[in-house]
């Protein structure tokens, strides 16, 4: 009887055994593959500037941004909320790393487009690499003021503005991701007296994910080299981002009303530690319009 | 001692059985939930898995990140939310199928015993299907239920489409012997 239960036992405990022999063959007949990491970020906006996500292909990604007045305008303003700035914008992925994109910011009439490109992909396994990287590039136009309201004769090419910018981000965990980002935005016609043409700056952000849904975000911007009678400051922003299905919203606080790179990194006027917060949001939208595979 | 390690040598060997392992050469594993806004598929052509027709042992790995949906926002989803793929990049399944005859004629019913692991969590499961061989290739099918709450797969409160609690899953794999 012990005897047969003995045997019944090892007999058990062999074909478990000789499963999990089955089971580390497979394990080991399998190639090494490499695992890209997905979904560092929510969204392609951090809190105003860009992030090294690109949309998938064929997704088109419609982008609503809005601030509202500093809250330190007072109860005449409501606290801000009197003003409205607001940037609505699409951008479409050409291919899962290729992006192109086009919007239009109330602020100073600005007419933005541009181009990404996932330059480099973190992963793990078969080949390692440590970050994502995403060239951004966008040529901007300010459409005011208008021809007869302007102070000298304005052409096009007074009314443009470029910016460069390397997106360099790591998700430390599926909590945390970082990102860092050299920039270089250049006006045309600039007023030589309080700033250069160009402008260099050092972004730093990240996001810090609370649950499944709902993540915190920061940004800051430091610009190099910035004149005695530059009158402007480096932006800040703080967000949430709330994900609903095909939907992210992201509420934000931030010290500046511009939503292209041009006048968020360069025309700053609010300082956020004296009150000049703005509060806003960005709601995206994505619509897939072409199948995937 | 030594005597001890002989025993044991030909005890592994004898339960091993022989080696008649086929390995599966095209695999397809799908899956489908009915939802109030849309319903959510996704196919996986990855899977790997071996069996051995003279102990009938069973086992097969599915990536989670390879399942394609029809938008890319759904994959994302699935993978941050639902799976956490991060933290376990593949459900996998041991055990043992019984109910068949390798010089079988036709379809045969046949039933899957063992553990299936998703999600990090492993339940006993009876998987129902069938095999049938082929000019020396064996298609095995299967389709089953799986309940989310089971591998503690929780829905996200804030998802405003509702989701069914429970998933049809389809596999069909084509064996070779190895």
């Amino acid at each position: 009887m012990k005897l047969t239960l003995l045997a019944a036992l090892l007999i058990s405990f062999s074909t478990v055994v000789a499963q999990e022999d089955l089971l580390k063959e497979l394990e080991e007949s399998k190639k090494p593959e490499t695992d890209y990491t997905t979904a560092t970020f929510k969204g392609t906006r951090l809190v105003n500037g860009q992030t090294i996500e690109t949309k998938g292909k064929g997704t088109l990604e419609f982008i609503f941004a809005h601030r509202f007045g500093a809250v330190n305008g007072g109860v005449y303003e409501m606290f801000g909320l009197d003003q409205a700035y607001v940037r609505i914008g699409l951008e479409y992925g050409l291919t899962d790393r290729l992006g192109v994109g086009v919007g239009r910011n109330s602020v100073d009439k600005t007419i933005d487009t541009y181009l990404r490109y996932k330059v480099l992909r973190q992963s793990s396994g078969a080949s390692n690499m440590p970050v994502t990287v995403t060239a951004f590039g966008n040529a901007a136009v300010r459409t005011s003021p208008r021809k007869a309201d302007a102070t000298f004769d304005i052409t096009l090419e007074d009314r443009m503005s470029y910016t460069g910018q390397l997106l360099i981000a790591r998700k430390f965990s599926p909590r945390l991701s970082l990102q860092l980002m050299p920039t270089i935005v250049h006006k045309n016609t600039v007023d030589k007296t309080i700033e250069n043409n160009d402008l260099f700056a050092l972004g730093m952000g990240g996001r810090i994910k609370v649950s499944r849904s709902i993540a915190l975000t920061s940004e800051y911007y430091y610009r190099f080299d910035v004149g005695p009678n530059n009158p402007y400051y480096n932006s800040l922003g703080f967000g949430i981002d709330i994900e609903t299905g095909g939907h992210v919203f992201q509420l934000v606080m931030t010290n500046t009303r511009g939503l292209t790179e041009r006048a968020f990194l360069g025309e700053t006027t609010g300082q956020f530690f004296e009150g000049d917060i703005h509060l806003g949001f960005n709601v995206t939208r994505t619509f897939q319009l072409k199948k995937p595979k | 001692m030594k005597r001890k390690i002989i025993i044991a040598a030909l005890c592994s060997i004898a339960f091993s059985g022989f080696s008649q392992k086929y390995t599966a050469e095209k695999s397809f594993v799908s899956f489908y939930s009915h939802g109030t806004i849309e319903d959510i598929a996704a196919e996986n052509t990855k899977t790997v898995s071996l069996f051995n027709t003279a102990t009938g042992d069973v086992v097969f790995a599915v990536p989670i990140k390879e399942f394609e949906f029809d938008k890319s926002l759904m994959k994302e989803h699935f993978n941050e939310k639902y799976m956490d793929t991060e933290k376990f990049p593949k459900s996998t399944f041991q055990g043992k199928i019984t109910g068949f005859q390798i010089d079988g004629k036709g379809e045969q019913k046949a039933t899957a015993v063992g553990k299936l692991t998703m999600h990090g969590i492993t339940q006993e499961v009876q998987i129902p299907g069938s095999i049938e061989v082929l000019d020396g290739k064996i298609v095995m099918k299967s389709t089953f239920v799986v309940k989310l709450a089971d591998y503690k797969i929780e829905i996200p409160k804030l998802l405003w489409q509702n989701i069914a609690e429970q998933v049809e899953v389809k596999m069909e794999f084509t064996y070779k012997p190895l």
